[in-house]
């Protein structure tokens, strides 16, 4: 089974302190590490295990720019066969709609039994995956926490919905999933690995390969703007503690018991 | 010469004549020992290499303290006795036992230097030394059978044991004693009634009690008992010989081996593989142990060298809290597996198949503090530390590792600490407002001139509580009248706790990036106040300045009489509880505890588990994130030997010991009756200082400290 796995590199939320910036259009992005967005990067195990049953291989794309190859040889050291970097100056300012674009036009490059995406990107919208779907003209299903290979046309998939229930799907090869996290546990990759694939060569993918023009990708083809980036102001009746972190405990621990919460 | 019994030579057994049987015996025997050694020898023939070979005398002398002088015995005090009993009986007897084999062949036969008064001593000393180890078996059957102490218990998590084999091979040298004994005694018992003179047997020896008994029997009797007696006593000789390398006694041919060979500098891991140097580790294809012919020849030694004494398991905090490990089955898991996949009489199976999912489970292999309590009880030296390293390496290289640790493996990776805090908060702790007014700490990334380095190390830099502890020994080091600086944003984790979990690269990444920040801050000296950074800096990192742990400083201090302490509070009893990091594995037991009594009015108490034989706290670095499968904290378990011990405050000198601590007075539900503290914190707090500024603001942080 053909298998491609849509990643995207995101600020690491486990490893940064995320602020606004002073225009107040971005968060602040000076001291930043970034990794694979989590989501991804347990779509990408759950590809490394199917191919490990079903034979076959699996591919990682990401749009982006330069510094996002290092997400595509971390995946590569994970067990991933090939990364794909798309990557062109007509592609700044694309909207999702622009980024599930480039993504289709790649897709129909190739020839994929099974596509992956992330359920959402950290800093994203949970869009690509059923937008790409519906301009392949793909069956989708989001929120995948199982996957069954069931014969090369067919799929079980289950997903998670409302209340932690399951609900479990049949549905036809070739298709788009996107993948919950916990769907499995990723392996770990170390730096050995990242070393293993440092020198392989990841291609470069452009707009003129793709074939897209700016009349459909880009900032000019956006519909979607972003106007502002802001932190919510205090509603009424919310608290926020600024005192050490034991301070804090003690307080939560006391509202949670006048509040009734702990017994 | 005139005989009252015909010997086992002259004897004939059915048609064969005795000189022949007891030649036949030996040579079958011993070729049949042989073939099972050689046998037993073929994986170390397809194991890692390791580099043994250097230092030919401290390895002898090894083997003369450890092997000949038994010297961690007495650590157990009874089956310790027991055994240097057994141990000195068997020494003493081996040329009694050669001489008696030989006599089967040639009845004459005196073993040379052991004729006339020196074979009287040496018959005196041999018939007691039968009588000890008789005895000794007998003690060591009831104590297996009736007594079983539960350190010999194999619990269902781990398999079978295999308590038969022991008690079996103790009957079986008990016989050999009884054999040998009554061969004598028959001989005597049989001279006297004849009439003739004959040697005279040790008073209450085995052979002596044994004469009393057969002198009533016929002549007749006697001569068949004589022949019995040999006969048991050769069969059973080999029958020993041949099955030792089955079991348990195997030990008795390997441990000279396994001490010889044992590791001499504890304190530094093996290399991924010996002989390939870090910048060659590109090349290497497969790191640490995933198969069971990727261990070392020398660590196959161990497994079958292990007499199963359980001491380690004993010692083992992982095993005490429930934990799926015990060392104890590390060994013999593997040595079970040896004789399956080598087996002695039909073809290896060796199929390099993954030890870990096979005979090991991940969450043993992770729930090791790699605090070397086993290894300081192993009467044989068996190393531990190593081959867990060893495993997690496999595991590492085939990526799997718990989710708990990939997050601050990664955070290690990217951001220099495991807990993925930024880099430039690193130094955040020494501008705390009352602690920037008491003293200003230089950071050497932007200024030169220091002589002394304080290494801080992650947890110190970034834990809330920890920070104290920074801020505490800066404040030591500023009395003194130290030029000392940190290295702020420059300085990395150590990377201590990375090795230990067998991420060596990332270890070697961090390693480089201090070691050439050291380098260029233009230190020549180094402190520290946490052991983990201690021990890295001291034996991972090859090229950085001399380092101290705090504690010793603290002490060179009091003892050169730069500092001096104000009384203690009376309400207080201090334990102080060993770091492994400072204790066991730098043996830094006396300077902590020295600080402790230099403090006037000071009351100390040990807890019953201290020095090499403290309890790991629940383990360091990248231990707080892992989430092992336990019935209880080990903090728990530590807190409350203190409490037995009449403390109601822990002294340690190790950040991570405060960390578990702490929690596990709050686990234990002993808030208000039992504190933490750390030394260089306890010391700031009753050091007499002469700048005012300096006590105001150390008064105010004490405030803290008050319990």
């Amino acid at each position: 089974m053909e298998i491609l796995v849509c990643a995207k590199r995101v600020p690491d939320t486990s490893e940064n302190e995320i602020q606004l910036n002073r225009a107040g259009n971005d968060i602040e992005r000076d001291d930043l590490v970034y990794s694979i967005n989590e989501a991804d990067n347990y779509a990408v195990e759950e590809a490394l295990q199917i191919v490990a049953k079903a034979g076959g291989s699996v591919t990682v794309v990401t749009v982006g720019g330069e510094d996002d190859e290092e997400v595509l040889r971390r995946e590569m050291a994970m067990g991933a066969g090939h990364g794909v970097l798309i990557s062109d100056d007509a592609f700044t300012g694309s909207d999702g709609r622009g980024i599930a674009t480039i993504l289709k036009a790649f897709v129909q490059k190739g020839n994929y039994d099974l596509i992956l995406a992330g359920v959402q990107a950290e800093d994203g919208a949970a869009q690509i995956g059923g937008m790409l779907a519906a301009m392949l003209d793909y069956p989708f299903a989001s929120l995948v926490n199982s996957i069954e290979v069931l014969d090369s046309k067919k799929l079980k998939v289950s997903r998670e919905i409302e209340g932690g229930n399951r609900e479990v799907n049949e549905i036809d090869l070739p298709c788009v999933l996107s993948i919950q996290t916990g769907i499995n546990e990723p392996r770990y990759v170390g730096m050995r690995g990242i070393r293993a694939v440092a020198s392989v060569p990841i291609p470069t993918i452009s707009a003129s390969d793709l074939n897209l023009g700016p009349g459909t990708v880009g900032r000019c083809a956006a519909k979607v703007k972003r106007l502002d980036y802001f932190l919510p102001v205090l509603g009424k009746g919310a608290e926020i503690l600024h005192g050490s972190r034991e301070e804090n405990i003690d307080k939560v621990l006391e509202l949670l018991e006048a509040k009734g919460g702990l017994r | 010469m005139v005989e009252s019994v015909q010997s086992p030579a002259l004897a004939t057994y059915g048609l064969i004549q005795g000189r022949l049987l007891f030649l036949i015996i030996p040579i079958l025997g011993t070729a049949l020992f042989a073939y099972i050694v050689a046998r037993r020898l073929a994986p170390l023939l397809r194991a890692q290499a390791d580099f043994r070979f250097d230092h030919p005398l401290l390895r002898i002398g090894n083997v003369l303290k450890f092997w000949f002088g038994q010297w961690r015995h007495p650590r157990y005090r009874f089956a310790g006795t027991i055994h240097i009993l057994i141990f000195a009986g068997f020494i003493l007897l081996a040329a009694r036992a050669f001489t008696l084999l030989i006599q089967g062949v040639s009845p004459n036969f005196v073993m040379p230097g052991l004729s006339g008064e020196a074979g009287r001593v040496y018959g005196v000393v041999t018939d007691y030394a039968a009588t000890v180890v008789f005895l000794c078996m007998v003690i060591a059957i009831v104590r297996r059978v009736v007594f079983k102490p539960a350190r010999y218990a194999v619990p269902a998590r781990h398999g079978k044991g295999h308590p038969i084999d022991a008690i079996f091979l103790l009957v079986l040298i008990a016989v050999l004693m009884l054999a040998d004994s009554s061969f004598l005694a028959t001989k005597v018992a049989a001279d006297a009634k004849q009439g003739l003179t004959s040697e005279s047997l040790a008073v209450f020896s085995l052979p002596w009690i044994l004469r009393d008994l057969l002198i009533s029997i016929s002549m007749g009797n006697l001569q068949v008992i004589y022949l019995s007696a040999y006969v048991t006593h050769e069969l059973t000789f080999f029958l020993l010989l041949c099955y030792r390398p089955f079991g348990i006694q195997f030990h008795v041919e390997t441990s000279l081996f396994s001490i010889y060979f044992a590791k001499l500098d504890r304190e530094i891991l093996k290399p991924v593989r010996w002989g390939v140097s870090d910048e060659q580790l590109d090349q290497v294809k497969s790191f640490g142990v995933k198969s069971f012919e990727d261990f070392t020849w020398k660590h196959m030694l161990d497994f079958y060298s292990c007499a199963d004494c359980g001491r380690c398991s004993d010692n083992c905090p992982s095993n005490a809290v429930g934990r799926p490990l015990s060392p104890r089955f590390l060994t013999l898991k593997a040595r079970d597996y040896a004789f399956q996949t080598y087996p002695v009489f039909s073809r290896s199976k060796g199929n390099g198949k993954a030890l870990v999912g096979g005979i090991y489970s991940e969450d043993e292999i992770w729930s090791c503090t790699t605090c070397g309590a086993c290894e300081a009880e192993c009467p044989l030296l068996v190393e531990y530390i190593d081959k867990i390293v060893d495993l997690r390496r496999g595991l590492i290289d085939g990526g799997n590792v718990p989710q708990s640790l990939q997050k601050p493996l990664k955070a290690l990776e990217s951001r220099g600490n495991p807990y993925g805090k930024m880099e430039k908060k690193r130094a955040e702790w020494a501008s705390a407002k009352d602690f920037l007014q008491a003293c200003s700490v230089k950071n050497l990334e932007k200024s030169n001139g220091a002589s002394l380095l304080y290494f801080v190390d992650s947890i110190t830099s970034y834990d809330d509580r920890m920070q104290s502890i920074a801020r505490a020994t800066a404040r030591i080091l500023d009395h003194l009248g130290e030029n000392f600086g940190i290295l702020g944003a420059a300085e990395k984790d150590s990377g201590h706790e990375a090795r230990r979990f067998g991420e060596e690269l990332l270890f070697i990444a961090l390693r480089d990036h201090n070691s050439d920040a050291i380098k260029k801050s233009g230190v020549q000296r180094i402190v520290t106040a946490d052991p983990h950074a201690f021990n890295a800096l001291k034996h991972d990192y090859t090229d950085v300045p001399p380092v101290e742990h705090i504690s010793q400083v603290i002490a060179r201090e009091v003892r050169a009489g730069k500092i001096k302490f104000n009384p203690a509070k009376e309400d207080c009893v201090y334990a102080y509880h060993d770091p492994c990091y400072l204790g066991r594995h730098n043996q830094i037991y006396d300077d902590p505890r020295d600080v402790l009594d230099a403090i006037p009015g000071l009351k100390r108490v040990e807890m019953k588990r201290c020095r090499d034989r403290s309890f790991c706290c629940g383990g360091g670095g990248l231990m707080l994130f892992y989430e092992p499968k336990e019935d209880e904290r080990m903090g728990v378990k530590r807190v409350l030997m203190a409490a037995e011990a009449g403390a109601n405050v822990i002294v340690t000198a190790c950040p991570f010991c405060m960390a578990n601590l702490e929690d596990a007075i709050k686990v234990a539900g002993m808030e208000g009756k039992m504190n933490v503290i750390d030394l260089a914190e306890l010391a700031g707090e009753h050091i007499v200082r002469e700048d005012s500024k300096c006590d105001r603001s150390t008064a105010m942080e004490a405030e803290t400290w008050k319990f």
